[in-house]
Formats: structure tokens, sequence, C-alpha cells
């Protein structure tokens, strides 16, 4: 089931109000996405708790309505 | 992930076998036909650095699906685990490839021949 890239987007800026956030449509279907998210909430925690983070934002869609969403997370420099 | 025995069927089954087996893709589709992009990016890694692993099918049971999902607090599929730990979905184990941390991590935990 496809999602709205501003869908996704704004339920990304909720999770991470001051992240620095990029996403691509990569198919043109609104079903494989891929997000790029720099944020200071990922500082000092493994890439998997770093995408747990992002699920959790997602509140569930992942998986879900959300079939693929390629993840980029990295910390300011 | 270390808890003892559940009463859950299926958190038991992925319990033991994640533990029996060193490296354990579960994907869709398997090894030799993999029915997802993700899942078979991942397998073509495993294959490129010539692990030896079990991978399981998820199409074959929606609770075993869901369970995985559930088991490691991730919502997507393949998921890889290897020594009983969980090390990532397709990004992370496409990154970990491409930065030679995945063959230092494999070579670390004995799976495979440095």
């Amino acid at each position: 089931m496809p999602m709205r890239i501003e869908d996704l987007e704004a339920a990304l800026r909720e999770g991470f109000p001051n992240a620095e956030i990029q996403v691509d449509d990569l198919a043109g279907d609104g079903d494989h996405y891929r997000a790029r998210i720099v944020s200071s909430a990922f500082n000092g925690l493994p890439r998997i708790k770093q995408h747990q983070l992002v699920y959790a934002a997602l509140k569930g869609k992942m998986g879900g309505e959300l079939h693929a969403l390629a993840l980029e997370t990295s910390t300011p420099a | 992930m270390t808890e003892a025995a559940t009463t859950d069927p299926v958190h038991d089954f992925i319990a033991k076998a994640v533990a029996d087996h060193p490296v354990i893709l579960f994907m869709k589709g398997v090894p030799d036909q993999p029915r997802c992009g993700f899942s078979q990016q991942v397998v073509q890694i495993l294959d490129q650095l010539g692990v030896d692993f079990v991978g399981v099918d998820v199409l074959q049971s929606e609770p075993l699906r869901q369970g995985i999902k559930a088991f490691s607090d991730w919502p997507t599929i393949p998921q890889l685990y290897v020594k009983g730990e969980f090390v990532g979905g397709c990004d992370i184990v496409r990154e970990m490839y491409q930065s030679g941390e995945l063959q230092d991590f494999l070579q670390q935990q004995g799976v495979v021949a440095s």
C-alpha cells in the first residue's frame, strides 16, 4: 500500500524536529523510498538502534503501509 | 533476546534457530530463489563473501513473518543473525559490506575464512 512522500516526510520531521532530512521516491511508485537523516539523536548509537529510532517515529507504518524505505542515518559533523 | 523460553512457540522456534545456526538469514523466498530484491541483495553479499548460511523463508508462515519482527523489534525482512545476534537488515548489511566492516566482523566471529 503506497504512502505519500509528504506524509512520510512529515512523520520523520515530527520524530526528528531538528534533523536534516531528505526523502527520495526511488521508484516513482510511492512505495520505495530512501530517507537520509542527519540528527544528533543518533549520537553514540549503533546503526541498528539508529534505524529503530526511525521506525519508532514512523509508528508502525514501516512494514505495513510503507513497504520499502532505505535508510541512511548519520550524526552532524 | 536472552530471556528464557516463553510460551510463544514462534518465539521459541526463532530463538532456537538463531542459536543453532551461526549465520542465519530470515528472508522472503529461499537463497536460490529470493522473492524480494532486498533479500536477494543480502544473499548476494553473503555468497560473495563465501559465507555458509541458512536461509529461512518467512513467506511460508505468517506467524513466523510477524514473529521475527517482534523478536528483533525490527519491522522489515530480511534480517541477518550471526552467532545469535541480530546484525541488521538490507541497508545495514550493505553499508557494512561496502565499508569492509562486514568482512571484518564475520572473520572475528569465525564464520568466514580470512
